[in-house]
């Protein structure tokens, strides 16, 4: 079995966060699910955290990337400049072009 | 008897649960006694003095400071750092932006390069706020941030850990690496403030 | 009221960040130690992930999470997680549990 998933997005690219609010342990935050921000960098692949936390492998390693939002485009009362940012690590597999 | 305080007072169910724990992964000759006091205190001699070595030597060494941002966990290695299972991203302050890092869903630190996280940085109001109001959370620290920064927030969510790589303050020309690290605080590298030379040691 | 984990709470309303510094009792620095060598850093047995540890952090209930301290969670979920993988039971926990609770009542540490 292919160990890693190869990485789909690469820096710029525009990417929503999937709407979705499964049960078990996700490092993805509810805040930030259906937001539209693009790829800062490529962090490297890392097993899923969603299977290490039952105790299985998380392989195939899925890409993680740091994905820059605008505070404005999360939050819709947001207070600040309206290029202030949240940068947050989210897997490849959390993520679909936008 | 529970050693943590001055009088007797009887253990609670987790000191109780901790001792229990313990006694049995010794039993099982998981771990040694000693090696679980070894652990605890060498987390407990690290303050944040390796953070702000990492600080002083990008600010006096601009071929380091390009490393430590493409590769936070590679430059620590090349000082000599010992920072087992660190994956380091240095985030720069410049005079355009301002940089915080928060983990808001649990406490992700980066812990072999500041110690043990403050209370406060785990606290339901840092980690809820910081995200969202990032501006006032720094208000809050007595940390007013000019208009035309930008403030980037960093949330810890996976395998990342981050540091801040706060801006060399004025009037430290010709500082040693020793005295400009004095100067960056751990609160500086989380960033929730900015060093400052007032009261600052005066050079040796 | 479960999509949404109780831990998981970025961008929810709070009340000011109280710049509380906590000195860490000796018991807690020790949790902290079984967490570094129960998941392989400094030469300790890999027996679990930080993954495990912040599952069952996330499953202590609402109301035990607000008033239990940061270790206390730790210790629960270490322990919780070991149960899980099978390196101890519930019974030998108890068991050792009452042991260790009837040496302190007759006053040996």
């Amino acid at each position: 079995m292919n160990e890693t998933v190869q990485p789909s997005f690469k820096p710029g690219d525009r990417v929503v966060v999937r709407k979705a609010w499964p049960l078990g342990h996700i490092r993805t935050p509810h805040y930030i699910r259906g937001r539209v921000g693009s790829i800062e960098r490529v962090c490297g692949s890392f097993p899923m955290p969603e299977e290490l936390a039952q105790q299985r492998s998380g392989l195939p390693a899925q890409p993680l990337y740091r994905v820059r939002f605008l505070q404005r485009d999360v939050w819709p009362d947001y207070q600040g400049r309206p290029d202030d940012a949240l940068e947050v690590e989210i897997f490849q597999h959390w993520l679909e072009r936008a | 008897m529970n050693e943590d305080h001055g009088r007797y007072q009887p253990l609670s169910y987790f000191q109780l649960m901790e001792i229990s724990l313990r006694e049995l992964l010794v039993e099982k000759g998981i771990v040694t006694d000693a090696q679980v006091q070894a652990t605890a205190d060498d987390m407990r001699s690290r303050g944040a003095e390796r953070g702000a070595s990492v600080v002083a030597r990008a600010w006096t060494d601009p071929g380091f400071k390009a490393r430590l941002l493409a590769d936070g966990t590679e430059a620590c290695r090349e000082l000599g750092l010992d920072v087992p299972a660190l994956r380091l991203i240095a985030v720069e302050n410049t005079p355009d932006v301002h940089n915080m890092i928060v983990c808001t869903l649990c406490s992700c630190y980066p812990r072999m390069l500041l110690g043990l996280p403050p209370e406060w940085y785990k606290s339901r109001p840092y980690r809820s706020r910081a995200v969202r109001e990032p501006r006032a959370v720094l208000a809050e620290f007595g940390l007013a941030i000019a208009d035309n920064v930008q403030v980037r927030v960093h949330d810890s969510t996976a395998d990342m850990r981050y540091i801040v790589l706060p801006m060399r303050p004025a009037g430290t020309d010709g500082w040693s690496e020793d005295r400009l690290a004095a100067i960056v605080t751990r609160d500086c590298m989380i960033g929730v403030a900015v060093p400052s030379i007032a009261g600052a040691a005066p050079a040796a | 009221m479960i999509e949404r984990g109780h831990h998981d709470m970025g961008g929810l309303p709070a009340g000011k960040v109280e710049r509380t510094e906590h000195d860490y009792a000796d018991w807690e620095r020790r949790v902290d130690a079984l967490m570094v060598l129960l998941s392989g850093i400094r030469g300790g047995k890999k027996l679990m992930t930080v993954d495990e540890l912040r599952k069952n952090v996330e499953a202590i209930g609402p109301d035990a999470y607000e008033q239990m301290s940061y270790y206390e969670r730790w210790v629960t979920s270490i322990t919780q997680t070991m149960i899980q993988r099978g390196v101890i039971t519930t019974e030998e926990l108890g068991r050792k549990m009452q042991e260790v609770q009837g040496r302190e009542r007759n006053g040996a540490a």
